[in-house]
């Protein structure tokens, strides 16, 4: 009999304390939803704040205490912002330059992880380090020689065969694109992913004769879209969003990045709000559209690096 | 007969392969050794001369090194970066963790999460810069509007010499936590769940399964992430060049704003030349600590 009410009141108090850890597990999970719920929002508000600035009227921008919600937007300042501030120019430069930086490394890079993981030569290991090594430098050590190098290229902007006398590739499209041709990073990405495509494609392909050109274009690029997808979104991003060599090398309003006619704006309107967020929306729209439709490559690419503890 | 032997040697020289092996490795190499190799190597050289574009170049010898010492912009820097650096790395990586752990549970709408918080870092730091401007604008800013609810009176931010680099930390943070989180959340699924169950069989309570588990199972993650963004940190320009150009009073120039004035707006090339090295010297001293003072770590545990 005691032990039976024993029995009994242990298992009731068993059951309750499951109850009250159920009980802290929610309040727990709801303050964790809280939180983060809290932290997102505070990562929207940013972005938020400037499509919502970009669309109000300048009366509306300076009321103080902010008007959050108002019923009279605009589009006033992007015409502004495509007419008065140029940034048609900048946005279409931004996009030839991206466009052509992305192509033409996606053939560089590509080629070159062809020959370090699918063809045998001598010094190719050796050669793989120091095209990994150029990866690991800070880019900033070359800058100034590789601007020095840009205006004496020769035959360009003035220039003799010497490069005397004009100013080569400075502020010039070939000047912003080029000198970023070929990163070793991207090589390592593609080199990887080629090393896992079998070897039984080409041999059968090399034994039936066919050349290396026909094997790396007919046989392994249309194996590779991921990594080759990859590779074009990164180096796409990162040519949109550079700016220390854009700001170096260009001079002219005719060859200003998106970037450069940010700050070039800012510097000369500093209370032209409406019209400066609109520039920014500009800026920012393609890349933020790249990654909401990539995603799954963004993920990929970061799986790929290899980082994975 | 002699032209066939030739021919024959040069055969055996190259291979089809080899052969095929220049044509595609050329492209590459030509536009990383012209440059990448060649501009990084001769920076060297233009940091032991007075070289500027316009006047006539000269060997200086290690004067350039020397004229830094007594060069109080480029201390200032130096502190400047130090103190952004400080600030960045120890809010990134913790609040990476964080946020990385919470996403990772199963939670409702988690890859909505995890898009939001990598939004800023697919943005460009200019245009991230054009918007903390506004947000943080001294009269009209929606920072110091929100903080009026609350009662607490307008901040200078920005044009403050103490509030600007605190406040450049916190945007940087901002648009840093959502890269640190996707490299932390790769670690986390390569945690086998195994490891947490013979925990909960033990009894270990939730803090020690992340003390004796998940920390230790991530440090090499952060070991990696203390790395780059101490590399990343100390070259800090963007938003420096945006928001505050290096001021107000030199409270925010760091070192590779001091290499753009003097390089770009002075045109003392040599100079910022010897200052590219000198930072580039800082970063491969703290890498190689860093991976040291690790391995000392992992032996003593």
């Amino acid at each position: 009999m005691t032990t039976d009410t024993a029995r009994m009141s242990g298992s009731a108090m068993r059951a309750r304390g499951a109850n009250r850890r159920d009980w802290v597990r929610t309040v727990l999970k709801l303050l964790g939803y809280l939180l983060l719920t809290a932290a997102a929002l505070s990562m929207l508000v940013p972005f938020a704040w400037m499509i919502f600035t970009s669309f109000k009227p300048r009366q509306v921008i300076f009321q103080m205490p902010p008007v959050i919600w108002t019923t009279q937007y605009t589009l006033e300042h992007y015409l502004k912002a495509l007419t008065q501030g140029k940034f048609d120019i900048y946005f279409r430069n931004s996009f030839i330059v991206s466009g052509f930086t992305t192509l033409a490394n996606l053939l560089i890079v590509s080629m070159g992880g062809y020959a370090f993981s699918r063809l045998k030569w001598r010094g190719r290991d050796a050669t793989f380090m120091v095209v990994l090594a150029t990866a690991m430098l800070p880019g900033l050590i070359a800058l100034i020689p590789t601007f020095l190098i840009v205006k004496y290229t020769p035959l360009a902007g003035g220039n003799d065969i010497l490069g005397q006398g004009g100013t080569g590739w400075l502020d010039s499209y070939p000047g912003l694109i080029v000198p970023a041709l070929g990163g070793g990073f991207s090589v390592f990405l593609v080199r990887q992913f080629f090393s896992t495509l079998p070897r039984e494609l080409e041999d059968a392909a090399r034994v039936d004769g066919c050349s290396e050109y026909r094997i790396y274009s007919q046989i392994i690029m249309p194996l590779s879209k991921p990594v080759l997808a990859v590779v074009s979104i990164f180096t796409f991003q990162a040519s949109w969003n550079d700016f220390l060599w854009p700001l170096v090398i260009v001079q002219s309003d005719r060859m200003r990045t998106i970037q450069l006619g940010l700050t070039l704006f800012r510097s000369q309107h500093n209370v032209e709000w409406g019209i400066l967020m609109a520039g920014t929306a500009l800026a920012t729209a393609p890349t933020v559209a790249l990654f909401l439709l990539a995603q799954r490559y963004f993920v990929q690419g970061i799986a790929l690096t290899g980082i994975k503890g | 007969m002699v032209t066939a032997v030739r021919a024959r040697k040069k055969q055996a020289g190259l291979t089809q392969q080899e052969k095929a092996a220049i044509v595609f490795v050329f492209p590459l190499l030509f536009f990383l050794t012209v440059y990448w190799i060649i501009p990084s190597l001769s920076s060297l050289y233009f940091s032991l001369t007075n070289y500027s574009v316009v006047l006539k170049t000269k060997w200086v010898g290690l004067e350039n090194f020397g004229r830094l010492f007594e060069d109080v912009l480029f201390w200032r820097s130096l502190k400047n970066s130090a103190y952004f650096t400080l600030g960045n790395i120890p809010l990134s990586i913790a609040s990476g963790l964080l946020v990385a752990m919470t996403v990772n549970s199963a939670i409702r709408f988690r890859n909505a999460f995890r898009v939001i918080f990598y939004l800023p870092v697919v943005t460009s730091s200019i245009a991230l810069s054009m918007v903390w401007l506004w947000l943080l604008d001294p009269h009209f800013g929606l920072v110091n509007a929100a903080l009026g609810v609350i009662g607490i009176d307008p901040q200078q931010w920005l044009q403050s010499t103490t509030q600007a680099m605190p406040s450049i930390v916190i945007m940087s943070v901002w648009g840093g936590v959502g890269s640190t989180m996707i490299i932390y959340l790769a670690g986390l699924q390569g945690i086998p769940d195994s490891l947490y169950e013979a925990a909960q069989v033990d009894g270990a309570n939730r803090w020690q399964s992340f003390r004796y588990i998940t920390l230790p199972s991530l440090q090499p993650i952060t070991l990696y992430l203390l790395v780059t963004s101490i590399i990343g940190s100390f070259q800090i320009f963007g938003p420096i060049y945006a928001m505050t150009d290096g001021g107000p009073a030199f409270a925010t120039t760091t070192i590779v704003h001091q290499i753009y004035i003097n390089g770009f707006r002075y045109f003392n090339m040599g100079y910022a030349a010897a200052q590219s090295w000198v930072l580039f010297m800082i970063l491969l001293g703290l890498s190689v600590a860093n991976l040291r003072l690790q391995v000392y770590g992992f032996v003593s545990d």
